[in-house]
């Protein structure tokens, strides 16, 4: 594989995702940053993309996958298949790429930045909450062993405006997914369909410990809004997120329980922050002292 | 009735949203993807805009192109108390024109830098861009606070905000999607607490409203 610039084994033995399908041209070089290494890729044809490092002379190939829509690749060994997302092949959803953002944020951030409800009313004021509607009732979550991911259920939330097909105000109920370190789903009620959910997904790319690009995308019931005005809602609510998460200090994710106090509304952040000490990750974070003494004992 | 061809993470676009706010119109939104799909560089769009830029307004026959000219436009036509571009007063019109202009360097410097960072736009050449930008924030910061010494709240030497406020406003608060910090510029942060708290204010993706003026309870 080569030396990286990145050391962590944690980060790099992960699939990372790098561009959305829909943005890929046949035969035209892309070039992107992943854990500060220059990336090339080029689609040659549906079923395969080859990814080198830009600075490599003999160009030798990293891995490839396209997969939920978006091209990811490795500069380490991962697990051969991604997390499940089983709603992205149910044949009546649209699944849009939402777009690709560049935040200058550390990828943990954005994660659990995605994960809160309880900016909904300040920061998406009018569609995702709004005043006085801004408590986060008591909700569940668990770390899934098996599947080793975070699942938050049974949040709830009044929202304005919850889809690009919402007429009217109403409760929402959310459920998270954390699958991948870097990765997070949300299912809420469909807007069109009640028995069922609409699934928005980010899918962030480490570009450096403090700057990420935020791929966005929707897997919806929705057979009326037109792809372009899907993508224009989602590109709003994330336009309103970027400037919270560009002023949070530290850009790094603290894992320690005590470098920052959370209200009982964080309790998936805490859980997230957790499942990452777990996992020994220290790139794109403060690593909690705890932990990191605890390996030396 | 008014047409606005609009996307809503373009600063220029929000100048012109903000414009119709302030003056109290009704328009039509038609949506332009300008990320990622580059709708307005389109064959269809060139149609209304050989160049290929954001915004442009339709008024019955009439096309307006570039978010300064539609500025002018509008506050021309539609301002009955003549405020925001008074067009009787000469010395007034030369004294916004500057700002406008000073406004299209913010949008080549400013707003570059955000595309830059936020939308991938990786040809433009970004410390030049920032050092850039930080050379006309000082200027305007000192501008700012020699008129609030003179007793001015505004960029242009009258008693209520003008175009020339409007034109600059948004690539002065988006500018920290760029990494242009305005941490050194007091004046212009001033300035932009009372943008935001004139009557109607709109706000967009990345600007946020202002609380109450505290200064008036002392």
């Amino acid at each position: 594989m080569g030396a990286t610039i990145c050391t962590d084994k944690v980060i790099l033995n992960q699939w990372h995702p790098i561009s959305s399908v829909d943005d890929l041209k046949n035969n035209e070089q892309g070039n992107t940053i992943l854990l500060e290494e220059d990336l090339s890729f080029n689609k040659i044809s549906d079923e395969e993309v080859l990814i080198w490092k830009s600075a490599d002379p003999s160009k030798k190939l990293l891995q490839a996958k396209l997969k939920y829509g978006y091209l990811w690749t490795t500069l380490g060994h991962p697990a051969p298949d991604l997390f499940s997302f089983p709603e992205f092949y149910e044949i009546d959803r649209r699944n849009v790429a939402t777009g690709a953002f560049g935040v200058n944020i550390s990828a943990g951030r954005a994660i659990e930045n995605f994960l809160d409800m309880g900016h909904f009313p300040f920061v998406h004021t009018g569609i995702l909450g709004e005043e006085p509607h801004t408590e986060v009732k008591e909700y569940d979550v668990s770390i899934s062993e098996n599947d080793d991911e975070i699942l938050a259920t049974k949040c709830q939330f009044y929202q304005p405006q919850a889809a690009v097909a919402s007429s009217e105000g109403t409760d929402v109920e959310y459920i998270y997914r954390v699958p991948h370190i870097n990765c997070a789903i949300l299912y809420k009620s469909s807007p069109v369909d009640e028995s069922r959910q609409d699934a928005i997904v980010i899918f962030v790319q480490p570009v450096g410990p403090e700057k990420v690009r935020a791929h966005t995308g929707m897997c919806i019931i929705d057979d009326k809004s037109a792809d372009a005005d899907i993508r224009l809602f989602q590109q709003t609510i994330f336009g309103q997120d970027k400037p919270i998460l560009e002023n949070q200090l530290p850009k790094k994710l603290p894992l320690d329980s005590r470098a920052e106090t959370p209200i009982r509304a964080d309790k998936s952040a805490i859980a997230y922050r957790r499942w990452l000490s777990q996992k020994g990750l220290t790139y794109g974070v403060i690593p909690s002292k705890d932990i990191n003494l605890s390996r030396f004992t | 009735m008014l047409k606005l061809y609009d996307y809503e993470l373009s600063g220029n676009c929000y100048k012109v949203r903000l414009m119709l706010a302030f003056l109290g119109l009704t328009y039509k939104q038609i949506l332009i993807e300008f990320y990622p799909s580059k709708q307005h560089k389109s064959q269809e769009f060139f149609k209304i805009n050989p160049l290929g830029q954001l915004p442009v307004i339709s008024d019955q026959d009439i096309l307006v192109r570039d978010a300064q000219a539609i500025l002018i436009y509008l506050a021309a036509k539609y301002d009955r108390q003549k405020r925001w571009y008074p067009t009787r007063n000469p010395a007034m019109i030369a004294q916004i024109s500057e700002w406008l202009f000073f406004a299209n360097d913010l949008t080549s410097t400013s707003s570059a830098a955000r595309l830059h960072d936020g939308f991938f736009y990786t040809d433009i050449r970004i410390e030049e861009c920032r050092k850039r930008a930080h050379e006309l924030f000082r200027v305007l910061d000192e501008h700012l606070y020699f008129n609030e010494q003179q007793g001015y709240s505004w960029i242009c030497h009258s008693k209520n905000p003008t175009i020339a406020d409007i034109a600059c406003f948004p690539y002065i608060i988006l500018s920290e999607e760029g990494g242009i910090s305005r941490i050194n510029y007091p004046a212009i942060r001033r300035w932009c607490d009372r943008f935001k708290r004139i009557p109607h204010f709109t706000v967009m993706p990345g600007v946020f409203p202002a609380g109450p003026d505290k200064t008036l309870d002392k």
